[in-house]
């Protein structure tokens, strides 16, 4: 029973990672793309992982997955806010039809 | 016309691909007295497909920032590749080798932003 819940958590990870890194190719600047990706196949690895966790049980493995979890949660968007940072200030520009930029107002402000 | 013309080409080659996955007999790859072996290995053929979409963007990317979001998504998806992998083979030391690729694409992914926005490595 754990076994095909776990391969039903799994398939909603497959299905998000996938949606995901169609997002990273078909959009069309580096926030767009960093956004969907990010998010998107965040959530679907922790839906693996958790279907992971669901299919072994407590043994040490699976406690593994959860911290694996627990890490990529805490790490993913941090990697992605320093992207977008780094990005920023390389002097990347938004697209024609974003309507605010928010970031550099409050470089301006600052400075 | 052009664009709606794409469009429909992409859609065709990737639902094709996804056809293809789904329907084709799964090869018996891992131990095939496991159960759940055959979604396991579609499983690991979807993944193979979504880091495929990666490649393309690591390649094509017109900015080196869209390379290092490519590289970093492309970390993530290993992850889940190594725990699949993990329950298809039944050897549990993948999950800490998922666990040390989390790791270590986290730190690199901090170094090539640094690199991006024009600073040294040792700030």
């Amino acid at each position: 029973m754990s076994d095909t819940l776990g391969m039903v958590f799994i398939g909603i990870g497959l299905f998000f990672d996938f949606v995901g890194c169609l997002g990273l190719v078909r959009l069309p600047n580096v926030y767009n793309r960093l956004q969907a990706a990010t998010k998107c196949v965040t959530l679907g690895t922790c839906s693996i992982l958790f279907g992971v966790f669901l299919s072994m049980g407590f043994v040490a493995a699976g406690i593994k997955a959860l911290l694996c979890i627990v890490f990529l949660v805490l790490t993913a968007p941090v990697s992605a806010h320093a992207i977008a940072r780094g990005s920023h200030r390389s002097g990347i520009r938004l697209t024609e039809k974003s309507v605010t930029d928010a970031y550099a107002e409050d470089d301006e402000g600052e400075a | 016309m052009m664009r709606f013309l794409r469009w429909f080409l992409g859609f065709v080659v990737l639902g094709g691909l996804i056809a293809l996955i789904i329907a084709r007999p799964a090869p018996a790859i891992f131990y095939p007295d496991l159960p759940h072996t055959g979604f396991v290995v579609r499983a690991l053929y979807i993944l193979l497909l979504a880091g495929a979409l990666c490649m393309y963007r690591i390649i094509f990317g017109p900015t080196a920032a869209d390379r290092i979001v490519a590289i970093d998504i492309i970390g993530i998806l290993i992850v889940g590749f190594c725990a699949i992998v993990s329950i298809a083979t039944n050897r549990t030391w993948y999950v800490d080798v998922g666990i040390a690729w989390a790791l270590q694409s986290f730190i690199s992914t901090l170094a090539l932003s640094k690199h991006l926005e024009g600073k040294g490595f040792d700030e």
